[in-house]
């Protein structure tokens, strides 16, 4: 059985929900107090786990079927963070759409807890019940603005494409069981060996399946219309949240029960961060509207968060890891610019809005320089670093193609960032969009710049926790 | 009289989930059929985990189907009811005039 207290974070917050449920339907008008208790509870949680695993090396709870380790505890730290910080800044987007009903933090809530459950999931069944609950969750908040065509068809599109590749990732995960006698991560390890012929269609199953989640190319298809469809602040969460998860997800079955099957999914791993990293960069330059571009901006990310993975060792994964932790401050930065462009209780996001945007604003048209540069990668931005740990783990084992490409496309890649640099900067000025923004919104902006401004005093603290990690 | 093993269940599994990815991509007409195709997959799979069970001698496969059919269950009414408020505002269902976001 064992010691319950690891588990505290996930009990706590499916206790939260039941309760935030009951209390939503007997009280009126409380989507506010809703949306502050939730805060709160992720508050607790991120307390929870960081007080009871963080020190903890591996364990493994309920017949080995849940594993606390360095990179589960670390990972659902962030996931919670930023479902915090998606709900602390989507309060007056909301309330503007009259969206801010006592459905919507519970959905986040509901979400998180499956993403946590999919981190710790050492068993197949549970690594399903994890996902789907996820996905449950995230199918409903993309078609949350429910009288817009736009969000009810990023909805629609949203539940097939993923309904579709649960469906190939079940199919695996059913021919992984049959194969290796278990459901069990370790127990697959011990049995798999490459003379299976049917194994590896298990293995090209179930990696189809989670590239769909992540978005790689080429399952990335539902990735720019469901990110421009839905509502920008679940739009955040998409690019922010589930990544984390999957990401964790795709590491474990990598490389715990799929290690000895290494020559199999290498040359997958390597041919998809190769396409996410090239189309994601080319795709992008004709881009007009903002959030399309940002989803296909986050495209050229997963290519390189899987070019550290398909290394094969410690560093890359560690490289991967934090890769994608600076990506989500980026995106928090740059959806908060994005929640700014504002006028009159409509909101804009066409890369034409941002023209000449220096003029009236020019505070926020700094920060958004910063941010830009960082994710094209420019020293001395955090973004620069994430890439340049990525290069440094991918030259060390010797695949110089892959490097050769990944710096390639951060050329092009520069050009549709620096476009909008230009936009902001050198075109024609528009009215003034408004200012008077909440409070969270201005802090989550300011933080976040600042963050990637001073990343390069202070990198050692972030590599400290993350090297800790070790998985092979 | 053949003797129906393992394969046969495994060839019944597979084609039922061929059916449903193709299914899927060739349907140009009704937005139902996709998913009616998405159930076709998940059936399949649940033939394959407990034809799997029976012949490893392990319960953990009819658990896991368990599991697949509830969530089935879950998907479906909340596919249904995202059809429903699409329906509401687009005035069709037809799949080849879901086409207001591009790219």
């Amino acid at each position: 059985m064992g010691n319950l207290n690891l588990i505290l974070p996930e009990i706590f917050i499916s206790l939260s929900i039941m309760f935030l449920l009951i209390f939503g339907v007997f009280k009126k008008d409380c989507s506010k107090l809703i949306f502050n208790l939730s805060l709160f509870i992720l508050l607790i949680a991120t307390i929870i786990t960081f007080n009871e695993t963080f020190s903890i090396s591996r364990i493994t709870m309920f017949n080995e079927s849940v594993i606390i380790d360095y990179m589960s505890s670390f990972m659902k730290i962030i996931t919670l963070i930023g479902g915090f910080l998606v709900l602390i800044i989507s309060t007056s987007y909301l309330k503007t759409f009259k969206l801010l009903n006592i459905e919507y933090p519970i959905l986040i809530l509901s979400s998180i807890l499956g993403m946590m459950i999919m981190i710790s999931s050492n068993d197949l069944i549970v690594f399903y019940m994890g996902l789907e609950l996820q996905s449950l969750g995230l199918y409903v908040l993309a078609t949350y603005n429910r009288d817009q065509l736009k969000s009810s068809e990023a909805g629609l599109k949203y539940f097939v494409l993923s309904a579709l590749s649960s469906g190939l990732l079940l199919y695996g995960c059913s021919l992984i069981y049959g194969f290796s006698g278990s459901t069990n991560f370790n127990v697959i390890a011990n049995q798999l060996n490459s003379n299976e012929y049917a194994l590896t269609f298990g293995i090209v199953f179930i990696l189809v399946g989670l590239a769909f989640k992540i978005s790689a190319v080429p399952f990335h298809m539902w990735a720019p219309d469901v990110y421009e469809g839905s509502p920008t602040t679940v739009t955040l969460f998409f690019t922010m949240v589930p990544k984390i998860a999957a990401l964790t997800v795709f590491i474990r079955f990598l490389y715990v029960p799929f290690l000895n099957l290494l020559d199999q999914w290498q040359m997958i791993i390597i041919f998809l961060s190769i396409a996410s990293m090239l189309f994601g960069a080319i795709a992008a330059i004709g881009q007009t509207n903002l959030k399309r571009l940002i989803a296909y901006s986050s495209i050229g990310h997963i290519g390189y968060t899987l070019a550290g993975l398909a290394t094969a060792s410690n560093e890359g994964i560690q490289s991967s890891i934090i890769y994608i932790s600076i990506y989500i401050v980026m995106n928090l930065a740059l959806f908060s610019c994005l929640l700014m462009l504002r006028r009159k209780d409509q909101y804009f996001e066409d890369i034409d809005d941002l023209s000449g945007l220096s003029r009236n604003h020019p505070l926020l048209s700094l920060c958004l320089l910063v941010i830009l540069f960082s994710l094209a990668g420019i020293p001395p931005l955090a973004g620069f670093f994430a890439k340049f740990y990525i290069f440094k783990s991918v030259l060390e084992q010797s695949m110089f193609f892959l490097a050769i490409v990944g710096l390639l496309s951060t050329v092009v890649a520069a050009f549709y960032y620096l476009r909008i640099i230009k936009i902001i900067y050198f075109d024609k000025e528009k009215e003034k969009y408004d200012n008077d923004h909440s409070l969270s919104l201005k802090l989550s902006l300011t933080v976040s710049t600042i963050l990637i401004l001073l990343y390069f005093i202070f990198p050692s603290q972030l590599i400290e926790v993350v090297s800790r990690i070790s998985i092979i | 009289m053949i003797e129906i093993g393992l394969g046969h269940y495994l060839t019944l599994g597979a084609i039922i989930f061929t059916i449903g990815i193709v299914g899927i991509f060739l349907n140009r007409k009704n937005i139902i059929v996709v998913l009616m195709s998405i159930e076709l997959i998940l059936l399949a799979v649940n033939i394959n985990l407990v034809s799997f069970s029976i012949y490893l001698n392990d319960i953990a496969g009819q658990v896991f189907t368990l599991f697949i059919l509830t969530v089935a269950a879950a998907e479906a009414a909340i596919g249904l009811a995202i059809i429903v408020v699409y329906y509401r505002n687009a005035g069709t269902i037809r799949v080849e005039e879901i086409d207001k976001l591009k790219g």
